[in-house]
């Protein structure tokens, strides 16, 4: 890539960072420059948040639904799964598979939620009551 | 308490803090020159280990072996410690900045707030330099930012013990240079980097990995695209091009920052193939972003037809023989 074809397109990197990038030189000599972004790689970074978005909204339906547990919604919106999850709250993994049960999950008492409502940052009220805004979607 | 560290901005995290750590004990190397030594490049395609429900990519080596490789390749010894305890970890952090040390973190960047928010996943090989302190604040050479950076107490402790998969439990390192670095031990790197790298890339065993990967992921795109569907093999297609071209690879999938160590390796190593194969790096990148311009569309799903996968699937074939080429004949070069 010659350094004047270093695309300079828009992205959610500019306010925060001009990545560096390796391009040739008029002289052929390899050099770095600042980039703003690439649409190529925008459009990628795009499509992996949209599947994130498409999990949680999946995730906010089946516990609307009394399928799962509010855990399972709360775990997508912080981008984790099973196994991140139980690395940070300590539970074993298959703890956290009953937890996502909605009738196990209305048993647990408050220091079980309270270590779920601390690595999601949110109260056990919020973890409780579910109280997402309907509309959100 | 601060130390008087000159932050360079890089491509890739890890290369970044190798170069800067280095240069702060007296060396003067640059980014590519420590990507070769370390035998950065690679490719490897890993089935069974999903990254947001594709499975993962890498266009470099594993991460903390280009500071590893590096490091014992100059003959620089290098203190590594890993934690259980976060106040430890603290304490052993403050000691080293209080005898003028600066120290390189491994770190996840989900909590790292000075990060945009897009690109703030559950990844935890992240690397970045503490160089001081003030009353409650870390200071931060973070290699893929512009300029430095600051932390209070509790987000770089919260960063260093972030968990998951490469949970860096705290881990923090540096270089201890006895002796000063001759310029023989640099050219004696450079080779040997680019030996590994050489062997890493077309005689590593089984199909996943080196040139033979990247033909092996070739032919699975058309598996993909006839058990899987169009739209799974288009995001697993967005998941090639982002570990091809996020932020860190210095653009085609680390293969420019590989010419640029080859043209500046020619300083040390006299001999005028190496120009010409450093040039076969850069078509080899250049090949690997027009790929990424296919995948776009196959993923913005406006390429659809089974020729089109095809399509995707020859270029990656022709990129695997210019890289095996390209490594053919930098092996027959006598180091």
């Amino acid at each position: 890539m010659n350094k004047k074809d270093i695309p300079q397109d828009h992205s959610a990197l500019v306010s925060y960072i001009k990545e560096l990038c390796y391009a040739v030189g008029e002289d052929g000599q390899y050099t770095t420059a600042n980039s703003t972004g690439w649409d190529v790689k925008t459009n990628a970074l795009n499509l992996a948040w949209q599947d994130i978005e498409q999990r949680i909204i999946t995730a906010y339906r089946q516990v609307k639904n009394h399928e799962v547990s509010p855990i399972l919604y709360y775990m997508e919106l912080r981008l984790m799964d099973i196994s991140i999850l139980s690395a940070y709250t300590g539970f074993w993994k298959w703890t956290i598979k009953r937890h996502l049960k909605p009738a196990v999950f209305a048993r647990l008492d408050n220091k079980a939620l309270s270590k779920y409502a601390l690595v999601f940052e949110i109260t056990i009220e919020d973890l409780k009551t579910e109280k997402f805004n309907a509309d959100k979607f | 308490m601060q130390i008087n560290f000159s932050h360079q901005q890089s491509a890739h995290c890890e290369n970044g803090v190798t170069v800067n750590l280095l240069n702060y004990s007296g060396l003067k190397l640059t980014e590519p020159l420590v990507f070769g030594m370390g035998s950065g490049l690679f490719f490897i395609y890993i089935p069974f280990l999903k990254v947001n429900n594709a499975p993962a990519f890498s266009y470099r080596t594993m991460p903390g072996l280009i500071f590893k490789r590096t490091c014992s390749r100059l003959g620089i010894k290098v203190i590594r410690k890993k934690f259980r305890s976060e106040s430890e970890a603290q304490r052993i952090l403050d000691d080293c900045l209080k005898n003028n040390q600066p120290v390189g973190c491994q770190v996840g960047v989900y909590y790292l707030t000075y990060f945009p928010k897009e690109y703030r996943f559950h990844f935890n090989a992240h690397n970045l330099v503490v160089y001081g302190k003030t009353d409650d604040r870390y200071l931060i050479s973070d290699p893929v930012m512009e300029d430095t950076t600051s932390l209070t107490e509790f987000e770089l402790n919260r960063v260093r013990f972030a968990k998951g998969p490469l949970a860096p439990k705290g881990q923090l390192y540096y270089p201890q240079i006895d002796a000063i670095v001759s310029d023989e031990k640099i050219v004696d790197a450079i080779k040997r980097g680019i030996k590994q790298n050489i062997r890493d890339m077309l005689y590593i065993p089984g199909p996943i990995a080196g040139v033979s990967g990247i033909k092996y992921v070739a032919k699975k795109i058309l598996k993909w695209h006839d058990s899987l569907g169009v739209k799974t093999t288009g995001l697993y297609l967005a998941q090639l091009v982002r570990m091809q071209e996020e932020i860190g690879t210095g653009g085609g999938g680390f293969r420019y920052i590989y010419a640029a160590f080859l043209q500046q390796a020619h300083a040390y190593i006299k001999n005028d193939s190496i120009i010409k194969i450093s040039e076969q790096f850069t078509k080899a990148g250049d090949m690997w972003r027009d790929s990424a311009i296919q995948s776009a569309g196959i993923f913005k799903g406006r390429l659809t037809d089974r020729a089109d996968f095809v399509n995707m699937h020859d270029r990656l074939m022709q990129i695997a023989e210019v890289e095996k080429d390209a490594l053919t004949k930098l092996s027959k070069i006598k180091l």
